[in-house]
């Protein structure tokens, strides 16, 4: 009797034990991961990718919190020590449970899809945010390993900087003079993958002022871990303000520039260019694409950008 | 100069002290084994009956042996890198650069192909044909060439240690970066020669396992009536058949583009990475069900046994399983919704993803419900099988939140994404496997491993799996992408230090196993299994003697229900002698198999460095193995009913020194199975 005792009485402090660790591994990320950029974003982009988040964990609580109730009861009253526990050893069908087992993740599953399709349309990168309103066109070159954005329309290109006005729907064509690569900015939404010959797009928006980070999150090499840029959400005059201080710098980015720049680097500080050359960003897709017509994007409902 | 192709002495790891003393345990690790065989003058004994052998037994053993030597480098790797992250803040951390980079691309190429797909072989190879009342896999001599080519391509890795360095592109290998213009070295090489040359053996083993399931089972074992876990197999074996072919065709492509300048998959000249990207995930996402579904079946043959309850809704567990077998074919591109594909080509694939989780989660629920009204005995196979649905299910949740694209643009390549497929690997798989290697141990060894220290083993993994792991999906929330070298945002730091702490609790939990394996060799002879049914077992494998007979089965059982040999307890009709024994015929031992494993080797070493005299050397030794075995029609022999009936005798001598049951007297014990009352 009393070794049964020692083994449940073990077996409850090792599950406590467990149960501790867990709750204090949230606990002490939950302070923190409330401010990080995924949960606490600063776009409409990511926003509606959180409430998803949120809607989806809480509707699979519905057979999540079942499994761990049912693990504990079970294993805890179906103990074999414990003999007045009802036994039916030959008990291994019973329909209606089988309905509930099949039934109720699938009604969740269904749910689920339905949100899945309508989110997935609505948060497609390729979307155009306020189709009443131009978006700033920027197009984002991924090189070893730095990003280069170039904004046809104001004729500058930064390295390692992206600027934009806030509650300013932004469209960046991307595309990678190098391995591929993933476009993120964590706080406003993403990711996309930048491949050379081709070009993708991400349409994003910031609602609030701030500095964001956002990186190439697809490894690509040696200087892989320091390609990372900032994000400027300014308010127009700001936004502005910063196009003209681009527009003071000396360097241009002819092609000599351009080749100069492509070559690996890493830590590269930010970099700005007044004037680019013409047709930049699609001579870096033909370089590899061969004027290939299978790599012309489809549904690109942002109109090219030259 | 060219004899060696670029092999060169500054392939020699004297670079780094780190790589170098890799290197040095690598040699050590294999003098040591090579001089623990000759103290104990086993040379012989390990030529001739198991470098040389068919039986799927020893094979079976064979290969769950190499899986430990692989998980014990991967694990290394793992802690590598967690001890890398937690102090890599602003700094460059302890490993050179580029060091970083080859361990996460070993640690996965090792943990799929070296550890989970051999432990997987090495326990269906054990069970599988004992559970179906079977003497032998169908091709024997196939059976041993599969083995020989995983060892080969395992120790191509272990191999790249030593000489010249590993693959940084990831296990995934993703193009271009994998091309020759970044990375012209020979690490790539490693990887895709170690992946095509086990693969080969995967592929011949799926084939192997599924004729062995459709062809020789006993009489009356019909399709449903097989065992659960004989069921994932039959399930994961077609699966392995049809997508591994893809996993091949990828990887030799790439080898194309590498070795003779092609260019199926480099920035330009036509090529596109998103071909190689597509068939590499229409092998990946199957083979992720490859390695799960098999744990499924051990977990189901576990609970319901050390339930002492027959296993609740058989047929959904089938049905379930064959539909996550189906869908794992049709949800591949969810590995890349972030690739640029529309929102309905993203939508349709997120909706089958989803779809998945109602198989798996009728699974669990069926296991649950198999525990309940039962008599739960807490052994590690059953610890390692709660520990499991209780962890997995959180898995599931990532899992399917990572499914809905919106949702992944966001969360793909952080951390987050890390902790999820290791949520389900390692508590969906390895524990899978652990409990088998606990649970069918006795079968391969005639002893019962050490409960103690398999319990503390449960313990330090599930507790390490939920602080190394927990961290990771806090960090991906918090942004941080996968395989950061170092990084400068302090607010990661604290929670890389905690899943480097949890990554030392693991590292106690592969301890406790080690301590197991020694503790119960060393009092085997209090644990002996005597009946060849310790657990008080449902299904067939434990109806021979532990270890089994080289045949298995002196007589082939007949079977005329579920839960096979329960029934025959039931019965009464169980360890009953036959009238009288036949000859049977066996299959004879063979090198051919190692020789092909050998060659296979130094194949894949001059493809990487360029030998090229010697790739054609090695690939005319496989051919002359296989025409010397195929023109060998004297490889089969007889064993006389005589040597059958004294190796019976001796085992019925055993069994009546041995107790009635072996359950007998452990607390929780429900009893024998007795012929049930009239209603």
């Amino acid at each position: 009797m009393t070794v049964k005792n020692a083994r449940a009485l073990r077996w409850q402090s090792c599950a406590s034990t467990i149960l501790a660790a867990a709750a204090a591994a949230v606990l002490c990320g939950g302070c923190s991961v409330l401010d990080g950029p995924v949960l606490s974003p600063s776009g409409p982009i990511s926003l509606a990718q959180r409430d998803l988040l949120f809607k989806a964990v809480a509707i699979m609580m519905i057979v999540i919190v079942p499994v761990f109730v049912m693990a504990a009861i079970f294993t805890r009253r179906y103990r074999g020590t414990n003999r007045k526990a009802r036994y039916t050893p030959n008990f291994d069908f019973y329909w209606p449970l089988e309905i509930i087992v099949w039934g109720v993740p699938a009604a969740i599953i269904v749910w689920l899809s339905l949100h899945l399709w309508h989110y997935t349309y609505q948060l497609d990168p390729y979307k155009e945010i306020d189709p009443s309103v131009k978006p700033l066109q920027v197009q984002a070159i991924a090189q070893d390993w730095k990003w280069l954005f170039v904004y046809p329309e104001q004729n500058i290109a930064v390295v390692n900087e992206l600027a934009m006005p806030v509650n300013t729907p932004v469209s960046i064509a991307i595309t990678s003079d190098t391995a591929m690569n993933s476009l993120v900015i964590p706080a406003l939404g993403g990711q996309i993958y930048a491949m050379a010959g081709m070009q993708t797009r991400l349409n994003l928006l910031a609602d609030k002022t701030g500095t964001f980070w956002g990186r190439n999150v697809q490894y690509s090499g040696r200087g892989f871990a320091d390609q990372q840029f900032r994000t400027l959400a300014q308010p127009p005059a700001d936004f502005d303000a910063w196009v003209e201080k681009v527009k003071q710098s000396r360097k241009a980015l002819d092609a000599t520039a351009y080749d100069a720049l492509a070559k690996p680097s890493q830590k590269v500080p930010v970099t700005y260019f007044s004037g680019v050359e013409p047709g930049l960003f699609d001579k870096i897709i033909a370089k590899y694409s061969h004027g290939d017509s299978d790599r012309a994007p489809h549904h690109v409902n942002a109109g090219t950008t030259d | 100069m060219d004899i060696f192709g670029r092999l060169t002495i500054e392939s020699l790891p004297f670079y780094s002290a780190i790589a170098a003393s890799g290197a040095a345990v690598t040699v050590l690790g294999a003098l040591s084994v090579a001089a623990v065989i000759t103290y104990f003058g086993a040379w012989r004994l390990v030529v001739f009956q198991w470098l040389s052998s068919v039986d799927h037994k020893k094979i079976g053993i064979m290969y769950i042996m190499l899986a430990l030597v692989m998980l014990v480098r991967g694990f290394v790797d793992a802690a590598m890198m967690r001890s890398q992250q937690a102090i890599a803040l602003n700094s460059d951390g302890y490993l050179p650069p580029g060091h970083f980079d080859q361990i996460f691309s070993s640690h996965g190429t090792i943990m799929i192909f070296f550890m989970a797909m051999p432990f997987l072989s090495g326990l269906i190879n054990l069970i599988m044909p004992q559970q179906i009342g079977s003497r032998d896999v169908a091709f024997p001599f196939m059976n041993a060439v599969s083995l020989w080519l995983s060892t080969a391509g395992a120790a191509l890795v272990l191999i790249s240690l030593v000489i010249g360095k590993f693959s940084t592109a990831g296990w995934t290998g993703y193009p271009p970066y994998s091309g020759l213009e970044f990375t012209p070295g020979v690490g790539v090489d490693y990887w895709i020669w170690a992946v095509l040359i086990s693969g080969f053996g995967s592929t011949m083993t799926g084939i192997n396992f599924l004729v062995t399931i459709i062809k020789c089972r006993a009489p009356g074992m019909t399709m449903f009536r097989m065992p659960l876990f004989t069921w994932t197999v039959f399930i994961t074996s077609v699966l392995i058949i049809f997508a591994f072919p893809a996993l091949t065709v990828a990887c030799a492509m790439l080898a194309l583009d590498r070795t003779l300048g092609m260019h199926f998959f480099t920035n330009g000249m036509g090529g596109n990475m998103m071909n190689y990207i597509n068939l590499f995930w229409l092998w990946g996402h199957p083979e992720v069900y490859i390695l799960i579904l098999p744990a499924f079946g051990v977990f189901s043959e576990v609970v319901a046994v050390f339930s002492q309850k027959r296993l609740f809704g058989y047929i959904s567990l089938v049905l379930a399983t064959m539909a996550i077998g189906l869908l794992s074919f049709t949800v591949w591109l969810h590995h890349f919704f972030t690739m640029g594909s529309s929102a309905r080509v993203n939508s349709f694939f997120g909706t089958m993803t989803t779809i998945i989780a109602v198989p798996t989660g009728v699974k669990v629920f069926d296991w649950l419900l198999t525990m309940y009204r039962g008599r739960i005995v807490f052994k590690p196979p059953l610890l390692f099988t709660i520990g499991f649905l209780v962890t997995f299910v959180i898995g599931g949740l990532s899992g399917v939140l990572l499914a809905l694209p919106p949702i992944d643009y966001l969360m793909h390549n952080t951390t987050f994404l890390i902790a999820h497929f290791h949520n389900m690997i390692i508590p969906g798989v390895l524990f899978g496997y652990l409990a088998g290697y606990m649970f069918w141990f006795p079968k391969a060894f005639g002893f019962k491993l050490n409960e103690k220290w398999g319990t503390r083993a449960f313990w330090c993994w599930i507790v390490g799996f939920y602080v190394a792991f927990m961290p990771l999906y806090v960090l991906g929330l918090l942004g941080m992408p996968r395989r950061m070298e170092h990084y400068e945002i302090a607010a990661w730091q604290p929670h890389l230090i905690v899943a480097a702490f949890g990554a030392f609790i693991i590292l106690l939990g592969m301890i406790c196993l080690g301590v197991q394996l020694w503790v119960s060799i060393r009092d085997r002879k209090e644990a002996l299994d005597l009946t060849g049914d310790p657990w008080n077992g449902r299904s067939l494998e434990w109806a021979t003697s532990s270890p089994a007979a080289p045949y298995n089965f002196a007589v082939l059982p007949k079977v005329e229900c579920r839960d096979a040999w329960w029934d025959m307890k039931q019965r009464g009709v169980a360890y009953q002698r036959p009238e009288k024994y036949e000859d049977i015929v066996m299959p004879k031992n063979t090198f051919a198999g190692a020789v092909i494993g050998a060659a296979g080797f130094a194949f894949g070493f001059a493809m990487i460095w360029w030998i090229w005299w010697l790739a054609l050397l090695s690939l005319a030794v496989i051919g002359a193995a296989i025409i010397v075995r195929a023109s060998n029609d004297d490889d089969e022999f007889v064993m006389p009913a005589s040597e059958v009936k004294a190796i019976e005798d001796a085992r019925f001598a055993q069994l009546a020194k041995a107790p009635k049951n072996a359950m007998e007297g452990e607390p929780g014990f429900a009893g024998q199975p007795a012929p049930e009352p009239a209603a």
